[in-house]
C-alpha cells in the first residue's frame, strides 16, 4: 500500500471526548474537528474524480451512441465492447492498468470512465430509438430534415432516458471511486480504507455517511435538472 | 403556392422489395385543384401506400405522380414534403413541443420571422376551434384524442400548402367525436379549399367527405373512381357494390336534403313532428317511417313552414 498522504489522524487520548476515547460508533466533535483536514478534502477529490470520469465518459457515449443510431450495424459490436468493459470487476480493472498508466489518477480515470460506458451508451441510444413511430413519421412526412429529426425530436426525446442513464452512472461511480482508493491517495475512499485498517470508527463511518450522502444528493440534483429539461415528461392531463 | 394544386395519378406503381404483386397496380386518376378525393377500400388494399408515394415517404417503382404538373421525382424530396400537409391516425403530435411549438415546426424549418409564425398559429388554432390562450402552451398529453387531431390538422396547414395528405386521420376516435370532427374538416375545407387526399376504409365517411371517391382492391387495383352519387348508385361492379353495402339505397339518401327537393305546398300536420328544410332525404324517411305517416311538414331553421314531404317524392328522388 502508498503511504497515505492525508495521515490518519491519531487521537490524542489526553485531551480528547469521552466518545473518542471509548472508540463510540460516530463522534461528532471529531468529525467536525477533522473535517477540514481529513473529510473535506477527501469530498472534494471524490467529487472530482466523479465529476471528471462521468463528464468523459457521457461525452465517449454520447458520441458512440450517436454513431450507432446512424450506422446501426456498429450497435452491435459498441455495444458489446461496453458490456466487456462493465463486467470486468473494479479492482482486476485497475490491476490491469497499473503496469501501463502507474499508480495514478490517469488511471483511476480510465478505470472509471470505462465503468460509465456501458450504463450511458445503452441509455443514450435506447432513448434515440424511443421516438414512437407516429412521431418520426410526422416528422419526415412534413419535410424535416434527418438532421433537424435528430436535433428537434430525437434528442429531446432521448432526455428522459439519458438521465435515468447519467443517474446509475454518476451513483456507480462514486461507488467505483471509494475502491480507487487503493491505487491513488484520493476521494473518501482513502479515510474508508485507513479508518478499516486503524480499530478507530470515526473516521470509515463518517467517510461511509459522507459517500452516501453525496450519492444521494448528485442523484437528486440530476432528478431535478431532468425535470427541468423535461417539463413535458411530468405533465399528464394535469390542465 | 398558396392556391390548390391539382394531383395527376399516371399510371402510379409501387412494388415493395421482396414482393412479386404491386401493392398499388398503376393507379390512373385525376384529383382537381381543390377538391377532397377519398381513397376507399379495405385494409392492405394500397391506400396509405398511394398517399405516401405523393409526399415521397414511400418511393414509386412505375409511373408517376404530377402535382401542377410537375413530376414529384424531379422536386427535391425535403422542399416536396414542405408544401405537402400531412395528417396521419395517431396525429403523431411532437410529446415534447407545446401545441403552439408543433404547429410552429414547419414555419420555423422553412425560417420564417418570428412574429409571423406566431401570427400564423394564433390564426390557425382559431381556425380548428382551440383558442391559443387556452390551449398554446399545453402538451398533446393534456389534449383530448379528437383536440390532438385538430392541432394535426392545424400543423398540416402551418406552412399555407396547396396539398393535404390524410390518412384515415379521425380513424382512432368514437364515433360521436369522428363525425364532429369530419363536420368539422368540411367546414374548414370550404374555407382554405386544398386539394385532399383522404384515406378511409368507411364507405360513411368516404360518402361525407369525398367530392370524389376511388374504391381499390386487393392488389392496389382501381374499381372505380367517380362521385360519391355515382358510386351509390352505379357501383361498377359486384366488388364496389358488396363494398359499399346492401344499403347503398340508404346511404344515397344522406346525400341530398329536403331543401333539394321540390315540396308539395305545406299543409299543417302533426305537431312537433315537422322536418327542417336541411334535413337529409334519410332523415325524412326515417321520420315518416317513425310516424307511420305517408306525409309530412317541413320547415326552414326558423320554423316557417316550407312545403311537405312525401314518401312518393323520396322515393322519386332516390
Ligand atoms: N414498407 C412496406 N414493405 C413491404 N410491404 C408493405 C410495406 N408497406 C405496405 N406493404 C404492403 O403493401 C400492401 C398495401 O399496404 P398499405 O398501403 O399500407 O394498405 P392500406 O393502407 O390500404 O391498409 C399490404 O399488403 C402491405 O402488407
Ligand atoms: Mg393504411
Amino acid at each position: 500500500m502508498t503511504p497515505m498522504a492525508t495521515g490518519p489522524v491519531i487521537p490524542d487520548f489526553g485531551t480528547v471526548s469521552p466518545c473518542v476515547r471509548d472508540n463510540g460508533l460516530f463522534c461528532a466533535d471529531w468529525f467536525a474537528a477533522n473535517w477540514s483536514s481529513v473529510f473535506w478534502p477527501a469530498l472534494a477529490q471524490h467529487v472530482r474524480l466523479t465529476v471528471i470520469a462521468v463528464g468523459i465518459g457521457f461525452a465517449l457515449a454520447f458520441a458512440l451512441a450517436l454513431l450507432a443510431h446512424f450506422r446501426r450495424w456498429l450497435v452491435r459490436p459498441l455495444g458489446g465492447l461496453a458490456s466487456f468493459l462493465y463486467t470486468i470487476p473494479p479492482l482486476a480493472l485497475f490491476t490491469l492498468l497499473v503496469p501501463v498508466t502507474g499508480l495514478s489518477v490517469l488511471t483511476a480515470e480510465i478505470a472509471l470512465v470505462a465503468y460509465t460506458l456501458m450504463v450511458l451508451f445503452k441509455s443514450t441510444l435506447a432513448g434515440l430509438a424511443e421516438v414512437p413511430e407516429a412521431v418520426r413519421r410526422a416528422g419526415l412526412g412534413m419535410g424535416l430534415t434527418r438532421r433537424e429529426i435528430l436535433v428537434r425530436i430525437e434528442l429531446p426525446l432521448a432526455l428522459p432516458a439519458i438521465v435515468s442513464g447519467l443517474r446509475v452512472a454518476t451513483v456507480t461511480t462514486i461507488s467505483v471511486v471509494e475502491i480507487a482508493a487503493f491505487i491513488i491517495d484520493q476521494g473518501l475512499g482513502s479515510p474508508i480504507i485507513q479508518g478499516l485498517q486503524s480499530p478507530f470508527n470515526t473516521q470509515f463511518i463518517g467517510a461511509g455517511l459522507l459517500a452516501v450522502a453525496l450519492a444521494l444528493a448528485a442523484d437528486g440534483l440530476i432528478v431535478l435538472a431532468g425535470r427541468l429539461l423535461t417539463p413535458w415528461a411530468t405533465m399528464r392531463r394535469s390542465a | 403556392m398558396n392556391s390548390a394544386a391539382d394531383i395527376v395519378f399516371d399510371e402510379a406503381t409501387k412494388t415493395y422489395p421482396g414482393s412479386v404483386r404491386p401493392a398499388l397496380d398503376a393507379l390512373s386518376l385525376t384529383v382537381p385543384a381543390g377538391e377532397i378525393c377519398v381513397l376507399l377500400g379495405s385494409s392492405g388494399c394500397g391506400k396509405t401506400t398511394a398517399l405516401t408515394l405523393v409526399n415521397r415517404l414511400t418511393e414509386l417503382t412505375g409511373g408517376d405522380i404530377r402535382i401542377d404538373g410537375t413530376s414529384i421525382r424531379e422536386q427535391d424530396v425535403i422542399a416536396l414534403r414542405r408544401g405537402i400537409g400531412y395528417v396521419i391516425q395517431q396525429a403523431g403530435l411532437f410529446p415534447h413541443l407545446t401545441i403552439a411549438q408543433n404547429i410552429a415546426t414547419v414555419p420555423q424549418v422553412l425560417g420564417w420571422p418570428k412574429p409571423r409564425i406566431e401570427d400564423r398559429v394564433r390564426e390557425l388554432l382559431e381556425l380548428v376551434g382551440l383558442p391559443h390562450g387556452e390551449y398554446g402552451d399545453r402538451y398533446p398529453a393534456q389534449l383530448s384524442g379528437g383536440q390532438q387531431q385538430r392541432v394535426g390538422i392545424a400543423r398540416a396547414l402551418a406552412a399555407d400548402p396547396p396539398i393535404m395528405l390524410m390518412d384515415e386521420p379521425f380513424g382512432a376516435l368514437d364515433p360521436v367525436t369522428r363525425e364532429h370532427m369530419q363536420d368539422e374538416f368540411l367546414r374548414l375545407h370550404a374555407q382554405v379549399r386544398k386539394t385532399t387526399l383522404f384515406v378511409s376504409h368507411d364507405i360513411d365517411e368516404a360518402v361525407r367527405m369525398g367530392d370524389r371517391i376511388a374504391v381499390l382492391a386487393e392488389g392496389g387495383k382501381l374499381l372505380q373512381y367517380d362521385t360519391p352519387e355515382r358510386i351509390l348508385h352505379a357501383p361498377a361492379d359486384d366488388y364496389v357494390a358488396r363494398f359499399v353495402g346492401t344499403d347503398r339505397g340508404l346511404k344515397a339518401l344522406t346525400l341530398r336534403r329536403l331543401s333539394d327537393l321540390t315540396l308539395e305546398p305545406y299543409a299543417g300536420g302533426a305537431n312537433g313532428t315537422a322536418l327542417r328544410a336541411d334535413d337529409s332525404l334519410r332523415t325524412a324517411l326515417s321520420a315518416l317511417l317513425a310516424a307511420g305517416a305517408d306525409r309530412l311538414p317541413v320547415t326552414d331553421a326558423d320554423g316557417h313552414p316550407v312545403g311537405t314531404v312525401t314518401v312518393d317524392l323520396i322515393r322519386e328522388a332516390a
